[in-house]
C-alpha cells in the first residue's frame, strides 16, 4: 500500500494547533514554569526543584481541603446519580408531558453558576431567604453562615437542584433508547419490575450513566463558582474546596510557586480519577 | 398446550374508528389446532404483527375474544397466558451468560434450581448451544442470539403456544435457511403450536404445516401450501405467492362463458353475467407455448435457472409463462394455451366456487 503524501493536511489542522496551543498547553507550561521556580518579585525567578511539590503534598492545608472536595465529590455523586436515574424511571415515555418534563429538567441547567450561587444564598439567608426562613419558623436552628452542618447541607442541595437535571437527562435518553421487545419479552418472561430494571434498564443505561458520572464527578471536583457565591468558603475554612483554596493561595497570597504546583497536583488528581472510574465501569465491556 | 380460538376479533389503535382504515385488524375468526406450525403470511403493514401481540397478549384487542382450549384470555396478561414469542430482533438479557438468559424465565416462575439446571442443558442441547452456556449473551452473533430468544420460549414446559414475529429479518442468508431447518426439526420433537409471522413466502411455505394469508387487516385464505398455490381463493393470494405470480386478466362475462379480449376461454368455474369486476387467474406454470390458442407477440425473456420466465402480449394484456431450461421459445406467429382446469374466474378478487356457479 502506498500512502500518498498530502502537505495540504497542514492547513486544517494548523489552525486547532494554534488555537489548542493558546488555550491549553501554553497556559499549562506557564503553570509548570512557575511550580519549579521562586521570585522575590522584579520579575526574576530563581530554580526551585520540587520544592513546592514537597510544601504542597506535606501541607496540612491542602489535606484538608482535598478531605472536603472529596467529601463534597463523592457525596453529591451518591445523590445525583441515583436519583437521576429515578427520576428518569418516573418520567413519561410517550405523549406531551415528555417535552414538559424535558424543558423543566433542563432549566436549571441553563442558569449561570454565579446566578446559581447568588440565588441560593438569598433563598437560604435565614433572616429574608424563603428556606432559611421557612426552616427557622418550622423550629429548626437554621443558619448556613455560621453553622458548618448547615454551610454543607445547602451547598449539597444546591449542587443536587443545579446538576441533577443533567444525570437525568442522560439516563432518559439511554432508556428510550430501549426498544420495546424488550419489554414484551420481560413480560413474557414473567420478569419482575426489579428485574426488568436490573437486567434490561440498568445495563442499557450503563454508557450514559458512565458518562453521567465522569461528567459530574470532574465538574464536582473543579467546582468553584457556586459555592464561593454561596459560603465564600466559609464558615471558618468548612467549606473551602480544592478550587476556592487555590484561588486563595495563587490572588490572595500571590505566591504563584506553591499555587503553580497545587494546580498540578489537583490536575493529575483528577485525571487519575477518571481513568480509574472508566477503567473500572469499562472493565466487562471487552471480552 | 392448548388449541387456539380467536372468535369474532377487531381491532383498532384508534380510540373511536369510524370507518374501515381505521381498523388494523378489520375482523377475524380462525382457530388454530394443538401442536400445528402455522405461518401468518402477509405484506408489511397487513396486521400480523398486531393480530401476533393480540394473541400473546401484548395487546388487548378492541372486540372479540382469544380461548386456549375453552378458557377466555383476552384479559391476561402475557405470562398468565403461557405463551413464548421471538421477536423481529434477538432479545437478549446482556448482562447474563447464556444460560442464565436460559434460565431465566425458570427462576422468575420459582423453579428448583437443580430442575432449572436439568431443563436449561436439555434445551440448550436442541439449539446447539451447549458449548456457549457459560459465555456472555452479549457476545454471540445474531443467530446465536436468537437462538437464546428462542430457548427462553422453549424451556418453559407450561407454553402453550411460540410465537415467531419475522424471527429471521437479521440473520445472515446463509444462516437463514440453516436457523428455519432447525425450527422444523424442534417442532417435530416438541410439538408445540408455533405460529410464525412473516413476509418471506419461501419461509411460511417451507416452514407451516398450513399458511393464513393476510391483507390489510383481513384474512383471505387459510390453507395448506398446496392449496394456497393451486387454488387460491383470491387475486391477492395468488399474486403474493409464487414467483412470478399468478396471471390475473380482465375477461368478460357472456352467458356464463369467460372472454379474453373477444375471445372465449375454458375455465374450471362458471360466472354469471352480474358478477362485478371479472378476472382470470392462472398461474405462468400452467401456460405453454402451443400451435393452437391466443396469439402472442414475445415482448421479454429472463432466465431464472431452470426455468425462464416469458412475457408475451395478447393485445393489451401482458401475460407471464415459463418455460423450462431447453424447450424452444418461438420468435414469430407464437400462441399459448391456457389449461382449462387451473383457469378460474375471480369476481371483484374472489373466486366464484363452482358450486354456486
Amino acid at each position: 500500500m502506498n500512502k500518498t503524501v498530502n502537505q495540504k493536511a497542514w492547513f486544517f489542522v494548523t489552525p486547532v494547533l494554534i488555537l489548542v496551543a493558546f488555550n491549553a498547553i501554553i497556559p499549562l507550561m506557564t503553570v509548570v514554569n512557575y511550580s519549579v521556580q521562586e521570585t522575590f518579585g522584579d520579575n526574576t525567578f530563581f530554580w526551585a526543584g520540587v520544592l513546592w511539590f514537597q510544601e504542597v503534598l506535606n501541607s496540612s492545608r491542602f489535606h484538608e481541603a482535598m478531605g472536603r472536595q472529596l467529601l463534597f465529590t463523592f457525596s453529591i455523586l451518591a445523590i445525583e446519580i441515583p436519583l437521576g436515574v429515578i427520576i428518569a424511571l418516573a418520567m413519561p415515555r410517550k405523549g406531551p408531558w415528555v417535552s414538559v418534563c424535558l424543558v423543566l429538567m433542563a432549566m436549571p441547567l441553563l442558569i449561570p453558576w454565579n446566578v446559581v450561587g447568588a440565588m441560593w444564598n438569598i433563598f437560604a439567608l435565614p433572616d429574608i431567604g424563603l428556606l432559611g426562613r421557612t426552616l427557622n419558623e418550622l423550629g429548626f436552628d437554621y443558619n448556613f453562615t455560621r453553622q458548618i452542618g448547615d454551610a454543607w447541607f445547602t451547598l449539597l442541595l444546591m449542587d443536587v437542584w443545579h446538576w441533577t437535571s443533567l444525570v437525568v437527562l442522560l439516563a432518559y435518553a439511554g432508556l428510550v433508547s430501549i426498544p420495546d421487545a424488550y419489554y414484551q419479552a420481560a413480560k413474557i418472561d414473567g420478569a419482575s419490575n426489579w428485574s426488568i430494571f436490573r437486567f434490561i434498564q440498568l445495563p442499557k443505561m450503563k454508557r450514559v450513566l458512565t458518562i453521567a458520572i465522569l461528567l459530574r464527578f470532574m465538574d464536582s471536583f473543579n467546582i468553584y463558582t457556586e459555592p464561593f457565591v454561596l459560603t465564600g468558603g466559609g464558615p471558618g475554612n468548612s467549606t473551602t474546596l480544592l478550587s476556592i483554596d487555590l484561588v486563595k493561595i495563587a490572588l490572595g497570597q500571590f505566591d504563584l510557586g506553591p499555587a503553580a504546583a497545587m494546580s498540578l497536583v489537583y490536575f493529575l488528581i483528577i485525571l487519575l480519577l477518571s481513568w480509574v472510574f472508566y477503567t473500572l465501569m469499562m472493565r466487562d465491556e471487552e471480552q | 398446550m392448548a388449541k387456539i380460538t380467536l372468535s369474532d376479533l377487531r381491532h383498532s389503535y384508534m380510540p373511536n374508528p369510524s370507518n374501515d382504515e381505521d381498523w388494523a385488524l378489520k375482523y377475524l375468526d380462525l382457530s388454530w389446532d394443538d401442536g400445528g406450525a402455522y405461518a401468518l403470511l402477509g405484506p408489511s403493514g397487513c396486521g400480523k404483527t398486531t393480530l401476533l401481540n393480540i394473541i400473546s397478549g401484548l395487546l388487548v384487542p378492541s372486540h372479540g375474544r382469544i380461548l386456549f382450549d375453552e378458557n377466555d384470555v383476552t384479559a391476561l396478561a402475557p405470562d398468565e397466558r403461557r405463551i413464548a414469542q421471538v421477536f423481529q430482533f434477538p432479545v437478549v438479557y446482556d448482562t447474563m451468560t447464556v444460560f442464565d438468559n436460559l434460565a431465566f424465565p425458570l427462576r422468575n416462575r420459582g423453579m428448583a434450581e437443580p430442575e432449572v439446571k436439568a431443563r436449561v442443558n436439555e434445551i440448550a442441547e436442541m439449539t446447539d448451544l451447549t458449548p456457549m452456556l457459560k459465555q456472555r449473551a452479549s457476545g454471540l452473533t445474531a443467530d446465536g442470539k436468537q437462538k437464546i430468544s428462542l430457548g427462553r420460549g422453549l424451556v418453559r414446559t407450561d407454553v402453550n403456544a411460540i410465537l415467531f414475529d419475522e424471527p429471521l429479518t437479521v440473520i445472515d442468508p446463509h444462516l437463514k435457511w440453516q436457523l428455519r431447518s432447525k425450527l422444523k426439526e424442534l417442532h417435530q420433537r416438541v410439538a408445540n403450536t408455533m405460529i410464525y409471522v412473516t413476509h418471506d413466502q419461501t419461509e411460511a411455505l417451507t416452514f407451516a404445516d398450513k399458511v393464513v394469508v393476510m391483507n390489510v387487516g383481513e384474512v383471505v385464505q387459510v390453507g395448506t401450501p398446496v392449496e394456497l398455490f393451486e387454488k387460491p381463493q383470491h387475486t391477492f393470494v395468488g399474486h403474493f405467492i409464487g414467483s412470478p405470480g399468478m396471471n390475473v386478466l380482465a375477461c368478460d362475462i357472456n352467458n356464463g362463458k369467460a372472454f379474453l379480449a373477444g375471445t372465449e376461454m375454458k375455465t374450471s368455474n362458471k360466472a354469471d353475467s352480474k358478477s362485478g369486476k371479472t378476472e382470470i387467474g392462472i398461474r405462468p406454470e400452467f401456460i405453454s407455448f402451443a400451435d393452437e390458442g391466443l396469439p402472442v407477440e414475445v415482448t421479454r425473456v429472463s432466465d431464472a435457472g431452470r426455468f425462464s420466465v416469458v412475457d408475451v402480449m395478447h393485445k393489451d394484456l401482458a401475460i407471464k409463462l415459463l418455460v423450462n431450461e431447453g424447450e424452444n421459445i418461438p420468435s414469430e406467429g407464437a400462441k399459448i394455451a391456457m389449461k382449462p382446469e387451473q383457469s378460474r374466474i375471480y369476481a371483484d378478487g374472489w373466486l366464484i366456487e363452482e358450486a354456486s356457479a
